[in-house]
């Protein structure tokens, strides 16, 4: 990368190890915030007595028959036990059983974590492209009406509710043009035509704030480097403009980029709550909705606990791609 | 006399304010001085009784009577519209006072002790922010219920640590400058330092962040009341009325429409308004 080949390369080899060292602690760092992450939620979770034993059993149990099931759940163990038990099944793939549907939490997970991995998925297939090429494009257009107008395009779509895009969505595509279905359904023996067009408003509603977002800092980092004297160097050097920015500007600008894209990237574990929910998709942010509505608190923790593990995962890759990107952050 | 000089001359700092705003932030403003209109006068200007079941058709489309149609069961959508706006805009700035103020209290009692009370305070922020904002809202909601006290403690507590971590930035930064020293050699006591000298000169980022936290929390109780989990019937912020019409959906009902757009030009207006504040450096972080 160009940035390394700029530092002078004395000792390359306690450089990498420095890096590797720095990527390390960083590591370390979000272990330990979703060790705390985890203690945060499971506390806040057993904080009321009401639970689901309560709740299954209804008004007219007596106590004996709650205490009972209460025992059989591990429900009446203390509160550090439980904790510590909860975090040894979990690293195991057993996080316990759900008190209401009945069946190991790891069960009702494996089955929806794949939907969400494939809406996921295809929402960052088609947000990374685009959101990368509005950036590049009018970072390089920067301070011109079209500039302009995408900046306050984005800026709009940043603060846009899920529930509005997927409206308009469905109002345009499916009601007036009649393309797309507006309820995504998932059988097993879908046509590709079928299958992408059961994703597409889904798909949609959750790329246009990612993209907006992505966008913007990418349009920053790029920005960042063009006012770099390297530029002005190359410009005066009567570079062309593609080769500028494809040769001498982006390898410069790919580390801040790649913490743009992981970090825009969080947001679709948000944003995939509500967009589930509204075209009835049978994912893990719905399941983890209805753990709520049922008070359901094992798979309501696990649920929070992936999802939380992702978003550190996410950000601890945006942490690194910086680490890799930026000489100076490496000696600090 | 001097009162009415004094009245002018605010009337013209608040005119070259709105002079100097580029177009998108004089937009910005109109909507959400409108939307703050409508919350505070919106139930009088209701041409229908909230609950009241005022036609036969249902998902009905715009017309004279109906400005905004009929929702899922008959009733006025505009007259719901205007007061479930003011549950969304009052529940949201309670909790963005709220946020904001412990957060900056916090922020400021960390800087001026310094130490281990900095450290553990900063770690445990450091924490909370690392729970993506709606899974937090989710697991709150499941421990202690939403009554419309409870969501905008919740809304408070999730965007609180954000600030904290702005307001101990810019508080730190402060607290190193000379006329913080001087004050600290005079002998003045920590409450005074950080009341005094610190808190004053981070007014205006404060005020941004402020604004930021709300359309935030729009957001999230919009959301949370969409799932059925925030605002509870028979009350109604937009969220609600988003989560009532969803069966007009498949058809793109007006009943569904109009709440939404309501949401959307209440935070876009906010956010459009913040990116063009002077001063301003920052970009939106990715906290929603």
């Amino acid at each position: 990368m160009a940035s390394i080949a700029a530092n002078p390369p004395k000792r390359p080899s306690s450089t990498v190890r420095e890096i590797l060292l720095l990527i390390l602690i960083r590591t370390a760092y979000a272990l330990l915030t979703l060790f705390l992450v985890s203690i945060v939620v499971f506390v806040i979770s057993g904080l009321l007595p009401g639970d689901a034993a309560q709740e299954m059993l209804g008004q007219s149990a007596t106590p004996g028959q709650v205490a009972a099931l209460r025992h059989e759940y591990g429900l009446d163990l203390p509160a550090h036990i439980r904790y510590l038990s909860w975090v040894r099944g979990m690293f195991g793939g057993n996080a316990g059983r759900s008190i209401v549907a009945n069946m190991p939490v790891s069960e009702i997970i494996a089955d929806r974590l794949p939907n969400s991995l494939v809406l996921a998925g295809l929402t960052t297939a088609i947000a990374v492209p685009l959101a990368l090429f509005i950036g590049i494009y009018s970072a390089v257009k920067r301070g011109t009406l079209i500039d302009r107008a995408l900046n306050i395009t984005t800026l709009s779509m940043v603060a846009m509710p899920e529930f509005l895009v997927a409206t308009i969505g469905v109002l345009i595509f499916a009601v007036h043009l009649r393309w797309l279905p507006s309820i995504t359904l998932t059988s097993k023996d879908t046509t590709w035509g079928e299958f992408l067009r059961s994703y597409a408003l889904p798909v949609l509603s959750l790329a246009v704030v990612v993209i907006a977002q992505m966008a913007r800092m990418t349009r920053a980092a790029v920005v960042d480097q063009l006012g770099r004297p390297y530029v002005e160097m190359a410009v005066l050097k009567g570079v062309p403009p593609r080769r500028l920015i494809l040769w001498h500007v982006l390898p410069n600008a790919i580390g801040p980029i790649a913490n743009a894209v992981a970090l825009s990237l969080s947001y679709l574990l948000g944003g995939a709550i509500i967009v589930e929910t509204i075209f009835n998709y049978p994912g893990l942010a719905s399941l983890m909705v209805n753990a709520v509505t049922s008070r359901d608190m094992a798979l309501l923790q696990t649920c929070a606990m992936i999802f939380c593990g992702a978003y550190l995962l996410l950000v601890l890759i945006a942490d690194v791609a910086a680490i890799l990107a930026n000489p100076r952050l490496r000696s600090q | 006399m001097s009162g009415a000089g004094a009245v002018t001359r605010q009337q013209s700092r608040m005119r070259s304010f709105f002079a100097e705003l580029p177009l998108a932030g004089k937009i910005g403003f109109a909507l959400v001085v409108f939307w703050l209109a409508v919350a505070v006068l919106g139930p009088l200007l209701a041409p229908y009784p909230v609950g009241a079941f005022v036609t036969n058709d249902v998902f009905e489309d715009s017309s004279i009577h109906h400005w905004l149609g009929s929702d899922y069961l008959g009733r006025d959508v505009l007259s719901r519209l205007l007061l479930g706006a003011r549950y969304t805009i009052g529940l949201a700035l309670g909790g963005a006072v709220l946020a904001v103020v412990t957060g900056t209290a916090l922020a400021l009692f960390a800087t001026v002790n310094r130490g281990w009370t900095d450290e553990a305070l900063s770690r445990f922020m450091d924490t909370l922010i690392s729970i993506p904002s709606r899974i937090f809202a989710l697991v709150l909601v499941a421990a202690f219920g939403s009554s419309l006290l409870l969501l905008l403690l919740i809304a408070a507590i999730i965007y609180m640590p954000g600030n904290y971590r702005i307001a101990r930035s810019l508080a730190v930064n402060l607290n190193e400058m000379d006329y913080v020293q001087v004050a600290r050699a005079r002998g003045e006591g920590s409450v005074y330092v950080a009341a005094v000298e610190i808190l004053p000169n981070m007014l205006n980022p404060l005020l941004a962040d402020f604004a930021l936290r709300f359309m935030f929390i729009v957001l999230l109780l919009a959301s949370l009341s969409f799932l059925g989990l925030g605002v509870q019937p028979p009350d109604a912020d937009l969220g609600s009325l988003v989560r009532e019409n969803v069966s007009g959906l498949p058809d793109g009902a007006l009943a569904i429409l109009a709440p939404s757009v309501a949401i959307a030009t209440i935070t876009v207006g906010v956010n459009l308004l913040i990116d063009a504040l002077p001063g301003r450096t920052r970009s939106v972080p990715a906290e929603r």
